[in-house]
């Protein structure tokens, strides 16, 4: 069965669009970013709270667009909240796309992997200055403005 | 042909006989973004690779002179379809967007100085602002937009204002807006513009497929529109100039097909339309491009134009009727067979992705046109763009799929259950 032949609105995907998981901004966030995927105009914002022994205290998220960026970004923080900030570094763009279940399309996989690619950026982007954090420049990814 | 009779070019067109993965009959209604090739534009091909092909203008034998032959042709087929006064005013191009670059590279680096204006309208696709913006970062131009009404339309008033206040060098505007579907008068605003000695380059993109087009009455000095959303191939396209203008531009491309003489210290340029041809051009999409314009002048333009207005008049109508769709563009007798929406509460790619399962092919997102998109606070929309071979029964199916996926993404109160460690 192909990507498109199978639903990929699965009844968890529908249950994460409609009741997501930390959907809100976390005031006492210590690292966050934001991204945004111009193909369809999704846009994610991540706030973390990062302990001093490395570990996700917090994660939520923000944004808007369509189910997929909106659900799989319910789906990252849920289980990635409470893991340590290697584990985070490790989690892979093909666990997630693994995590959200249905196959994907690559033009879609774009849209599951945006919160993924925020939250891998958000891990080096501190939202106060402090010296523990100069690890190296921000990780930005690659671009998802294909569309000409 | 009208829409309640029986369409009489689908079975012209052999992809239409395929289903999606889904296993639906496919409705494409992707036409604005391409469109699909009757049989005898791919049997032109066919044939001419099978029998005439070898590259033109340089060998002195059989096959390359029936290849420059048809090659040649192909330009005064092109040459009649359009109007122009002379075959060499025609430069075959990779494209639109080729052909509108080549003219802001050539004639506007030579011509484009740092106090000009370019003027587009809002509704340019990218193609027909990219290029612009480049010749601005080379020359310090300004590029200046006219915005579109709250009817999605542009008046007369509001163009001779733009172009009285702004004294712009080129008014380059689109005959047709490949989003909101409204046609714009190039005649007139041809007019308006040469009362003001501005230059006008139509983009012609989704015109040509759909309506005739007489270059030479509207007076404009440059065109482009491509062949793959004409039934003709892809990585063809056509440049339309004025002979003088063309004589006057530097060439673009250096290489092989575009010289008089080549020396260890320069060379020489051919002339028109070899200038502006360099290297190995798309011969047998030439070929290709020359059957797509007989297919369609079989047909009539007229006749196609009526056809379509219609059924996308028929598509805009039953959706505008549907709970939570707002149709983005002016009312149906203003337009061509394009149809942009947006549906409350599902976002335009969740659209398309849904209507595919039901076999219906529609483009979701910007269409190349963010500017436009963001002027009227859009990030994306769902767009439903007809041809010939299009029925009214694919159309009551992509109202009939936005119907049931509306219905479908509607809160129901759902709860996420706890995640499975």
């Amino acid at each position: 069965m192909s990507p498109s032949e199978q639903d990929i609105y699965e009844e968890h995907v529908l249950d994460h669009y409609e009741d997501p998981y930390h959907r809100g901004v976390l005031d006492v966030a210590t690292h966050s970013d934001e991204g945004k995927n111009p193909l369809c105009g999704d846009v994610i914002h991540i706030d973390l709270k990062l302990s001093s022994d490395g570990r996700i205290e917090e994660a939520w998220f923000e944004g808007e667009g369509c189910v997929i960026s909106q659900a799989s970004a319910s789906m990252l923080v849920e289980t990635l909240e409470g893991k340590t900030v290697e584990e985070a570094k490790e989690f892979s763009a093909d666990e997630m796309l693994k995590l959200f279940g249905p196959r994907l399309t690559p033009n879609r996989q774009k849209c599951c992997l945006l919160s993924w690619r925020v939250l891998q950026s958000a891990i080096h982007s501190p939202v106060v200055e402090s010296e523990e954090e100069a690890e190296g420049p921000n990780f930005s990814g690659p671009s998802l403005s294909e569309e000409s | 042909m009208r829409i309640d009779g029986p369409n009489p070019y689908r079975t012209d067109f052999p992809i239409l006989k395929r289903s999606a993965a889904s296993g639906a009959p496919l409705a494409f209604l992707d036409n604005a973004a391409s469109s699909q090739r009757p049989a005898s534009v791919i049997e032109s091909m066919n044939e001419f690779y099978r029998s005439h092909y070898a590259n033109v203008h340089r060998g002195i034998h059989t096959l390359s002179e029936e290849a420059t032959d048809r090659y040649e042709q192909a330009r005064e087929i092109v040459a009649r379809f359009i109007g122009a006064a002379h075959h060499h005013e025609i430069i075959f191009s990779a494209g639109t967007t080729a052909a509108i670059n080549t003219v802001a590279r050539t004639w506007g680096d030579a011509n484009v100085k740092s106090s000009d204006t370019i003027l587009l309208t809002i509704a340019e696709h990218h193609a027909n602002i990219v290029p612009w913006h480049q010749l601005a970062e080379r020359t310090g131009c300004r590029v200046e937009f006219i915005p579109i009404d709250e009817h999605y339309d542009i008046s007369d008033d509001k163009v001779i204002d733009s172009l009285d206040r702004l004294k712009p060098k080129l008014f380059a505007f689109t005959a047709c807006s490949n989003t909101l579907g409204v046609e714009f008068p190039v005649e007139r605003w041809t007019r308006f513009a040469h009362d003001r000695h501005c230059r006008v380059l139509v983009d012609a993109a989704q015109w040509a497929p759909h309506a005739p087009i007489n270059v030479s009455k509207w007076d404009v000095d440059f065109l482009g529109f491509s062949g793959h959303k004409m039934c003709g191939p892809t990585g063809i396209g056509v440049l339309y100039g004025k002979s003088e203008l063309l004589e006057s531009m530097p060439p673009f491309l250096g290489g092989g097909g575009m010289i008089n003489q080549v020396t260890t210290s320069g060379f020489t340029c051919a002339g028109l339309p070899d200038k502006f041809e360099a290297g190995t051009p798309p011969i047998a999409e030439a070929v290709g491009l020359s059957a797509a314009v007989d297919y369609l002048t079989k047909i009539g333009l007229s006749e196609l134009h009526a056809y379509e207005s219609e059924l996308g008049g028929y598509a805009d109508a039953r959706l505008r009727q549907l709970d939570g769709v707002k149709v983005v563009g002016p009312v149906a007798d203003r337009k061509a067979g394009i149809v942009s929406f947006v549906v409350e509460g599902v976002h335009a790619h969740d659209l398309s992705q849904n209507l595919d399962r039901f076999g219906i092919a529609v483009r979701a997102g910007h269409h190349c046109t963010m500017p436009l998109h963001s002027t009227l606070g859009l990030t994306a929309t769902t767009r439903a763009s007809f041809y010939l071979y299009n029925t009214r029964e694919e159309a009551d199916r992509l109202v009939e799929g936005v119907r049931e996926i509306r219905k479908r993404f509607a809160p129901t109160g759902r709860k996420r259950r706890p995640r499975q460690t």
